[in-house]
């Protein structure tokens, strides 16, 4: 048996490791609490500092404006609810209808709990997952409090017009948040030239471990604490620091740096032979996503006529590993909401098959999976009821 | 990951007797490619009603595959009136045990199997008459009322885990807590307010509208060089998407609502607000 094939890297990524090696120190000999009187703790402080340094430096922005938070969802959660509570008259939010679930059901929880008192407008996108600026436009009134839009989507990697959209955003005097999780890392970010006041960035998904993330707060952006505690972060996220992994996601900030380039032709030229191959080796595969305006790494699509599942769990018994939005494997019943959401057809959307790389993946791994895949497919179809009958009906 | 026993994955990367029977004279179609899964099974049943050959051809995810497979295995050499008492748990058991989220993939095969009997018999498949609680799924309360007594469950989860209703979009999750204790008798009697005539189904609409495109409206768009296709209905709206000659024409908005939507309301329901992709 082949090692791991892991291209599912927008589910999360391997710990580089370089990142390993920073952070272990800080589970073993320097246990110290960064907020203490003596030196012990406060060597601890100092590669926080440096940790800080290295994330601002990614994201083109000033160390004050990084707060650490324990994961993506709650840096959404904590832009989000800011915002609502620094401006108390304003009872609307634009958001899409391809968000993560961590910003989604955060918009629709805060329009049930109070009682619809919130509005929630939710963007539609098109069939190649992208959203209609004029629409968006549209949507923005005096009463909004806050947009908030992915910088790139989980399932497809469509990257959405950020820059663009936080400038209309500011004309119009509301607060803006983007969740980057799945962008940072593999485009360039330089927040000190746009109007983005949140941004939220996860570590797991750019090599650093789970269970740490970051909130970006732009310089003079009206802020309200969601963590509520102790002076730690300037006082804006209580709770003692997590110093190993906050440690690790420096270092893994300072590697996306520095590997951004091989993101962007390695990583690029990989993902591109992948999906060439498959959908000229494979009829009735379809691209789901825009083709140019896309992460580098991402890859989805359908294969028409059966169930993601079943796909995946083929693939499974050669290591490869990939994510699907098929209802089976959503743990709903229903296909993806992005998915849904760009009107793939039902025929295709239960199909759907994401493969995410990464600069760890080789062009061997690419060419067995390309090996694979069509004996997998036809395997399937051979099946399926629906791929019989497909030209009558 | 589904924690799948061994036997599920062995007929899921093995499934026996896929394929066709064309001289099939008992034959069950069940689900649909919006619901995730669908099977049609295959019997030969000879002249003393007894299956000699069972074969499939299956929709879904491994657990719809491997149900399939153990179904057809199953019913082999039965007499019909043997094959047809067969329940859903014991296609479940006969697999070591289904994940509790995918015993619905047991019941599709029950239903198939009910399908196929009523289908050589020359019957009307017994379908659980009674009112759609499940819009999402097309699931009954009748159908739900036996999942519960047949099955024991005791939960709203267990509902849905085993009919699907109530895994969309969450509407009528009170209404199946109701409808459960009812049916266990563990609240006290309720006033269950009448409700008026059964309404139709997601599922039933987009099969209805299916019908109609194939059979009215793609033939008179391909006169013209163009073409249509279904893309979700979600209440009244039905969004389709223009192919073809129709996709750049600038009339087409005028063939949606004054050719499509009105051939639509005539013949499946009133309500229907067609509208393009975008």
């Amino acid at each position: 048996m082949n090692d791991v094939i892991y291209m599912d890297n927008n589910a999360t990524t391997k710990v580089a490791p370089d990142v390993l090696a920073a952070m272990l120190p800080y589970f073993s000999e320097l246990y110290g609490n960064p907020s203490s009187m003596h030196r012990f703790g406060g060597q601890v402080g100092r590669a926080l500092v440096k940790a800080r340094e290295q994330v601002a430096e990614l994201l083109g922005a000033d160390t004050e404006e990084i707060i650490f938070t324990s994961c993506g969802t709650e840096s959404d959660s904590t832009a989000i609810l800011s915002a609502v509570r620094a401006n108390p008259d304003k009872h609307h939010i634009v958001t899409t209808r391809v968000e993560h679930p961590a910003v989604k059901n955060l918009a629709t929880s805060l329009r049930n709990l109070t009682g619809h008192k919130y509005r929630v407008t939710s963007l539609g996108v098109d069939n190649e997952g992208m959203l209609d600026l004029d629409e968006y436009r549209k949507a923005l009134s005096d009463d909004t409090a806050i947009v908030s839009v992915m910088w790139a989507n989980n399932e497809t990697g469509v990257i959405f017009p950020i820059a663009e959209m936080a400038a209309m955003a500011k004309e119009e005097g509301i607060l803006f948040h983007t969740d980057a999780v799945q962008a940072v890392g593999k485009i360039p970010i330089n927040l000190r030239e746009l109007e983005v006041n949140f941004l939220s960035l996860s570590g797991h998904k750019l090599h650093a471990p789970k269970g740490v993330g970051v909130l970006y707060v732009k310089k003079g952006t009206p802020y309200a604490p969601f963590m509520i505690g102790g002076h730690q972060e300037r006082g804006r996220r209580g709770g003692t620091e997590n110093t190993a992994s906050i440690v690790g996601l420096g270092k893994a900030c300072e590697l996306a740096g520095a590997w951004m380039s091989l993101e962007n032709s390695k990583v690029r030229k990989l993902r591109d032979k992948l999906e060439e191959g498959l959908l000229a080796s494979i009829p009735n595969s379809i691209l789901n996503g825009h083709k140019t305006s896309r992460l580098p790494n991402t890859c989805n699509i359908s294969f028409e006529y059966i169930e993601g599942e079943a796909i995946l769990l083929h693939m499974d018994q050669y290591n490869i590993c990939a994510s699907s939005g098929s209802a089976c494997t959503s743990g709903s019943l229903e296909p993806s909401h992005v998915m849904r959401a760009m009107g793939v057809p039902f025929t295709a959307a239960h199909g759907s098959i994401r493969f995410s790389l990464s600069v760890f993946n080789t062009e061997d791994e690419v060419d067995l999976v390309l090996e694979k895949m069509p004996a997998i497919i036809a395997g399937l179809r051979e099946m399926s009821p629906f791929w019989q009958n497909r030209d009558k009906g | 990951m589904w924690e799948y026993t061994d036997k599920v994955k062995e007929h899921f990367m093995n499934p026996r007797n896929v394929g066709e029977i064309k001289d099939a004279n008992a034959v069950g179609e069940v689900g649909s490619l919006s619901c995730g899964d669908a099977l049609k099974l295959m019997l030969k049943v000879d002249e003393k009603e007894i299956i000699v050959d069972a074969k499939f051809q299956t929709f879904g995810c491994a657990s719809a595959i491997a149900s399939s497979s153990a179904l057809t295995e199953m019913v082999k050499g039965l007499p019909l009136t043997e094959a047809e008492k067969i329940t859903n748990e014991e296609i479940a058991d006969f697999l070591g045990g289904l994940p509790k989220e995918k015993m619905h993939c047991s019941v599709m095969g029950r239903e198939a199997l009910e399908a196929a009997v009523a289908n050589y018999r020359g019957v009307p498949v017994p379908v659980a008459e009674g009112e759609v609680v499940c819009e999402c799924f097309g699931v009954t309360d009748l159908e739900v009322k036996r999942a519960i007594e047949e099955s024991h469950l005791r939960s709203v989860e267990d509902i849905t885990n085993f009919t699907k209703a109530g895994g969309g979009c969450g509407k009528c999750l009170d209404r199946l807590q109701e409808i459960l204790d009812e049916v266990t008798g563990s609240a006290k009697s309720r006033i269950i307010p009448m409700k008026g005539p059964a309404r139709m189904t997601t599922i039933q609409k987009i099969k209805k509208i299916e019908d109609v495109l194939e059979r009215e409206i793609r033939p008179a768009l391909r006169n013209d060089g163009g073409d249509i296709e279904l893309i979700d209905v979600d209440g009244d709206m039905v969004i389709v998407a223009l192919r073809g000659a129709c996709g750049g024409c600038s009339r087409s908005t005028t063939t949606l609502k004054e050719y499509v939507e009105k051939t639509l309301r005539e013949q499946v329901l009133d309500t229907l607000v067609v509208e393009e992709e975008r």
